[in-house]
Parts: structure tokens; C-alpha cells; sequence
């Protein structure tokens, strides 16, 4: 990771390499296979969760017309911007986020990620381009995957123009191919949770993903989760339990509360629960990446998201969770500035438990804004959804 | 659980503005009570209602503490912590043996509790991060109305006519109430309104099925606010003889039955 945000910094000072910058669930292969270094400003919202920094910043964003009801990666993001402030200085001694040559989003998670890159394409006077993704699918219907294959193909001429050279399809596919092995092995590590006891947690997985996330398409992705895989399969076969004496088995549905990541890791421990599998780390999962066809293969693994599926898909992609991972409890983040990662506002913890007989327990809080999430509340939230279980 | 008879178990819910102890003994009757202020030290709270109330309740120690509400974690030499969701589920069910839905309207939460007909819980739901719908919200109204706390219930029951309350936000709503007041509004049917947004508040949390059983520092003051949740609701509302005590009830409950949070009532 230090080596990804140390190079981004080099491109960008030295401009040897354009920089692109490119959503989390964006077509980060393309940029690649056309050489571009590739920036997620969604792990830099992240950083700035978990560092609390988020916390001096939002206010930032919030005086310069940007709503604190608003998605606050976005808030915080840009509100550090302001104050020319990154959490990389602390890290890695980089004074500030690359300077971007291009910004390329994709709407399907959300459309706040447009307003977020135009803020910047703005300031930087670079351009903006991206995907208008079908939302709320269903039935994933071949005009949508084709309506998403014609405009990840529409991108090209605008980036090969930025990147002063034409896309060389065989390392697009190549890419492709790298992409699709690191997932398999995401997929693979995340599976071993499958077993009692868990060797890793939903919580462990949320600093295990950065890769997946920031790496995918490379090699040193691959190479990253090969050595997880094994050591997941060691802990395994040696019965390692990420939380000692698991009791409960609960799955995490929504957004990290990335401020409060160790708390309530230590929280549930202590009471004797490991959080055995979220939605969220499995978000980059992606099965229908196929390199003999990229384009397609692409818009399809971009459109079948979860963040992007109707409430009825996504109840039937939970109960499949529930029982393979064997989860006695689940606890829905009703995250107060992400409202299209927050499953619990049509319902559906209720039609859950009804068809699948799991307590779902609903936690207000957020991703970034704390000022939006009470320790107390969780605390007895949890405490009691935990009893609730047969504490 | 047999147990001989003079023993004794004790509950405390040290709640964000009172705390409750009482001391019940093997038949779970209650044999004494005490409240005091939780104010800013509620550790100190705790041990001075534990003190009072076993000193009321005379004979030897109880055989168990529990510890309950938000300040549960500072008591002192309690057997037991456990949250006040179960323990108000427990104190209600004793009182009300069915399936039952407990409404604790507290001094900064309230609680929605899905209890079923052997007493086990089988779901809750808390307010927001937000004092909408809570005893603080009655305390600001008073506050900014000038009148006692104690006066709002009588007063809302001369009201004629409910003036409903649009803002969700207690500060909002309590310069909402005075401005109206200015514009000539009878005093008492803003103060029947803000009742009736706390029931509101309640109800919009989740659905409330089977009887519904109103716990609190809230009810326990206010009466009124069951009797407009039956209103609002059509739920059959039933108030607990000592509706401030329950959490700590649940709590002695939850120490008789040796730290297990489920009660043990066989169907």
C-alpha cells in the first residue's frame, strides 16, 4: 500500500505517469491497461474515517455549501482538501492527494461519487467522465450489461486522448485476468469464515480489503491475497479463532462505522461474538469478470453489485449469507449520510427475520460522521441484541 | 429456581436522570424501593439507592446485584450488568404474563420491546441519536414554558383540543410551542400536542402488536402519554403498578435467576 500511495505521489509531482482517479466499484482495469496510475478517493474517505480526522474536516466541507446529510467520504474528503490536509502526510509524508489528470466515476453505488469527482475536476481543471449505472436491478437483463459495455467503451477515446496513446485490448485483458484471480482469492479468504471458529472477522477483512480495492489488476493484489489465503488456511487447520470462544455468529450488513472500527471489534469480542461475514467486504467480489471479453465482462461485474440490486435480490443474496455462513444475528448499519448502503429503510431486516427466523438488530450511526453515532446507544444496542441471541 | 425463604436479590438501573433500586425476595415481591437524582456521578448514585434500599428492605445482604441501565457499567459491586432492555422486557412480563410489547419511555431514550407469550424477548427497537420522543423533551418544553414538569400532565388535561407540534427537533419545537403561545394558542393544547409527539416518536419506531405495557420515569409522572399511546395506537395500553421500578424489577429478576437474562416460565 505504501509503495501504491509513494508512486501515485511520484506520477503526480513528476507527471512520468497521468494520474487517474477512479471510484471503488469504477472500471479501475481500463485505467490500468491504458498505464495510468489509479487513485480511489473512496480509500482516502476511509482513511480519514478511521484516523477521526474525518471529524475536523466535515465541518470544513459543510461551510462550503456541502450538506452534512450528504455522503461524508464526500464531506470529508473534500473538506480536507480545503484545509489541504490529507491523512497520507502522516503515513507516508505526502503532502497532498495526486493531483488528478482525468477523474472517471461510475454511479453504481451512488450519484454522490459524480458531484465528489466534479468538485475536483473542477479545482484541478481536469476532466470528468464516467457512468451513468443502472440502479435498483433486478433481473440483471443483457440491454443493461450492453447499455454499461457501450459506455465503458465510449470511454476510451476521452482517456486514451488524456493517456497520448491508444488501449492495447491484449493488456486490458490481462488486467482483466488479474483482476479476476485476486477476487477468486478475496472470495476464497473471506469463505473461510465459513468455518467455526472463524479465523478472521468482518473486521479484519475491513483492513484486508485495501488491496482489492486500491491493488486490483495488479500482480502485487494476487501475491497479497495468496499469502492471506494460506495463512487464513493455516488458522484453519490449526483452529485459530479471531474471537475466542465464539459464541455468536453474526453478519455485519452495511458500512464500516470507520471511526469506531476497533471499538466495536473489541466490543463484540467481549461478548463472546465474531462478525463472520458483511456485505460490504464481499462488495468486491466480483464473479463475472471474464478476460476473452472484457468490456462486457466488466459492465456486468460492475452492474451486479449488490449496492446496486433491488430489495428483492439483495434479500435473496442475505439469506443465502445467513446460511452459509451460519449466522445467528444480524445487524443492519442504517448509516445516517449513506443512504444507498443502508439496507434497512424498505424493510427488509424485517422481511429477513420473518423468512429466515435471524434476529436483525438496526444500528444508527455512519461512516465517518460520529457526530451522527452515540458509543452509548451502540453499546446497548449491541449488549442487548446479544442477550436477545441467549447472552 | 428454589430458593429459602428470606432471601433477597437486588436490582439498580442507574438511568440517565434517576436511579432505581429495589430489593425483592424469592416469591418476587417487592419489599422495598428507593430513587434518588442520578446527577453527574453515577457510581455515587448508585451505591447511596443500593444503601437506602437494602437499609429499607432490613434483613441480611441479597444474595445478588444487577446492575442495569445506561450508567450500569459505573455501579460498584454488582454480581451482574444487563442492558435495560432486558430488564424492563423481564419486570413487565412478571406483572403482565402474555405476549406483550413494552414501551419505556425513559429521561433520554426510549425503547420499543417485543416480548412473546413465554417471556422471551424477540425484538427491540431504540430511538435515534436524538432526545425527540423522551422525558428530556418534556423537560425542555416545561423549561421554556416556564411551568413545573410536574404541572404539563394536568395542564394537557384541560386541553380541548390537541395543537399538533410540526417539528421533530425538541429545541425547535419548544420555540415552536412559544410563538404560538404569543400568537394567542392555548397554553394547554401545545402542551397536549407536545404529548402527543412523544407518542408519536413511539410509535413510528416499530409496529406495536399484542398488549402494550408503558414503563418509566415518563408514564410514571406523566399518565396522560398512555393514554394518548392507546389513542393513537387502538393498542390496549396497560400501565405496571410502579412503572418507574420496572427496570430495576427486571433487573433483581434477572439476579434471582442467577445472571440468566431469559426468563425461565415454562409455556
Amino acid at each position: 500500500m505504501a509503495e501504491h500511495f509513494l508512486g501515485l505521489d511520484r506520477s503526480a509531482r513528476t507527471g512520468d505517469r497521468k494520474v487517474a482517479w477512479c471510484t471503488s466499484v469504477g472500471p479501475a482495469e481500463l485505467l490500468r491497461a491504458m498505464d495510468f496510475d489509479v487513485y480511489f478517493p473512496e480509500n482516502h474517505g476511509a482513511m480519514l474515517g478511521t484516523t477521526r480526522l474525518a471529524m475536523d474536516y466535515i465541518p470544513v466541507a459543510n461551510a462550503a455549501g456541502y450538506s452534512p446529510d450528504i455522503c461524508s467520504y464526500l464531506t470529508s474528503d473534500v473538506g480536507a482538501f480545503l484545509r489541504g490536509a490529507t491523512p497520507l502526510t502522516r503515513a507516508y509524508d505526502i503532502r497532498s492527494v495526486p493531483r488528478p489528470d482525468v477523474l472517471v466515476y461510475s454511479t453504481n453505488q451512488c450519484r454522490d461519487v459524480q458531484e465528489w469527482f466534479t468538485f475536483y475536476a473542477r479545482r484541478f481543471g481536469a476532466p470528468c467522465i464516467g457512468i451513468a449505472a443502472p440502479r435498483s436491478v433486478g433481473e440483471l437483463a443483457d440491454a443493461q450489461v450492453d447499455d454499461v459495455r457501450l459506455q465503458l467503451e465510449a470511454l476510451v477515446p476521452h482517456l486514451e486522448r488524456v493517456a497520448g496513446r491508444p488501449l492495447d485490448v491484449e493488456a486490458l485483458k490481462r488486467t482483466v485476468g488479474l483482476s479476476l484471480r485476486a477476487t477468486r482469492l478475496w472470495a476464497e479468504v473471506l469463505g473461510t469464515a465459513a468455518r467455526s471458529p472463524a479465523p478472521l472477522t468482518f473486521f479484519d477483512g475491513a483492513i484486508h480489503m485495501g488491496p482489492i480495492v486500491v491493488l486490483r489488476g495488479t500482480q502485487q493484489a494476487v501475491d497479497y491475497y495468496e499469502l492471506l489465503l494460506r495463512e487464513m488456511r493455516e488458522r484453519v487447520r490449526d483452529g485459530v479463532a479471531a474471537v475466542e470462544g465464539e459464541r455468536h455468529r453474526l453478519y455485519w450488513e452495511g458500512m464500516p462505522v470507520w471511526g469506531r472500527l476497533r471499538a466495536l471489534s473489541e466490543l463484540f469480542a467481549s461478548l463472546g461474538c465474531a462478525v463472520v461475514a458483511s456485505t460490504y467486504c464481499n462488495s468486491w467480489v466480483f464473479d463475472a469478470f471474464d478476460p476473452s471479453d472484457p468490456f462486457r465482462s466488466m459492465a456486468k461485474a460492475y452492474t451486479s453489485i449488490f449496492i446496486a440490486r433491488s430489495e428483492e435480490v439483495k434479500q435473496r443474496y442475505l439469506e443465502g449469507m445467513l446460511e452459509r455462513f451460519a449466522i445467528d444475528g444480524i445487524v443492519f448499519h442504517d448509516s445516517r449520510t449513506c443512504p444507498n448502503n443502508s439496507n434497512s429503510r424498505y424493510g427488509l431486516p424485517q422481511r429477513l427475520q420473518e423468512a429466515t427466523g435471524v434476529p436483525a438488530l438496526v444500528l444508527d450511526g455512519d461512516l465517518n460522521d460520529l457526530r451522527c453515532f452515540s458509543d452509548e446507544q451502540a453499546r446497548t444496542n449491541i449488549e442487548a441484541f446479544v442477550e436477545q441471541l441467549g447472552g | 429456581m428454589s430458593v429459602a425463604t428470606g432471601d433477597t436479590w437486588a436490582g439498580v438501573d442507574v438511568g440517565s436522570t434517576t436511579t432505581k433500586a429495589v430489593v425483592i425476595d424469592g416469591r418476587c415481591e417487592v419489599l422495598a424501593s428507593h430513587v434518588v437524582p442520578s446527577g453527574t456521578d453515577l457510581g455515587r448514585a448508585a451505591s447511596t439507592c443500593l444503601e437506602e434500599v437494602l437499609r429499607a428492605a432490613g434483613g441480611p445482604a441479597p444474595r445478588a446485584v444487577v446492575a442495569t441501565g445506561f450508567g450500569r457499567s459505573a455501579v460498584k459491586g454488582a454480581d451482574g450488568a444487563v442492558t435495560e432492555i432486558t430488564c424492563h422486557g423481564r419486570g413487565a412480563f412478571l406483572e403482565f404474563p402474555e405476549a406483550i410489547t413494552v414501551v419505556d419511555i425513559g429521561g433520554q431514550d426510549t425503547k420499543v420491546i417485543s416480548i412473546d407469550r413465554t417471556g422471551r424477548r424477540v425484538g427491540f427497537r431504540m430511538n435515534r441519536k436524538c432526545s425527540a420522543g423522551t422525558g428530556t423533551f418534556l423537560e425542555e418544553i416545561a423549561h421554556r414554558l416556564g411551568v413545573p414538569l410536574g404541572d404539563l400532565d394536568a395542564m394537557a388535561r384541560r386541553s380541548k383540543k390537541a395543537a399538533p407540534l410540526s417539528s421533530y427537533c425538541t429545541v425547535f419545537a419548544s420555540t415552536e410551542m412559544l410563538s404560538r403561545i404569543r400568537a394567542g394558542e392555548p397554553i394547554e393544547d401545545l402542551v397536549r400536542g407536545a404529548y402527543e409527539s412523544v407518542v408519536r416518536r413511539v410509535v413510528e419506531l416499530t409496529a406495536l402488536r399484542g398488549t402494550v405495557v408503558v414503563t418509566g420515569g415518563v408514564v410514571a409522572f406523566n399518565p396522560i402519554v398512555a393514554e394518548i399511546l392507546g389513542s393513537v395506537s387502538g393498542a390496549d395500553v396497560r400501565v405496571p403498578r410502579r412503572p418507574q421500578l420496572i427496570g430495576a424489577l427486571g433487573a433483581a429478576l434477572v439476579a434471582k435467576d442467577g445472571l440468566r437474562v431469559h426468563q425461565e416460565q415454562e409455556v
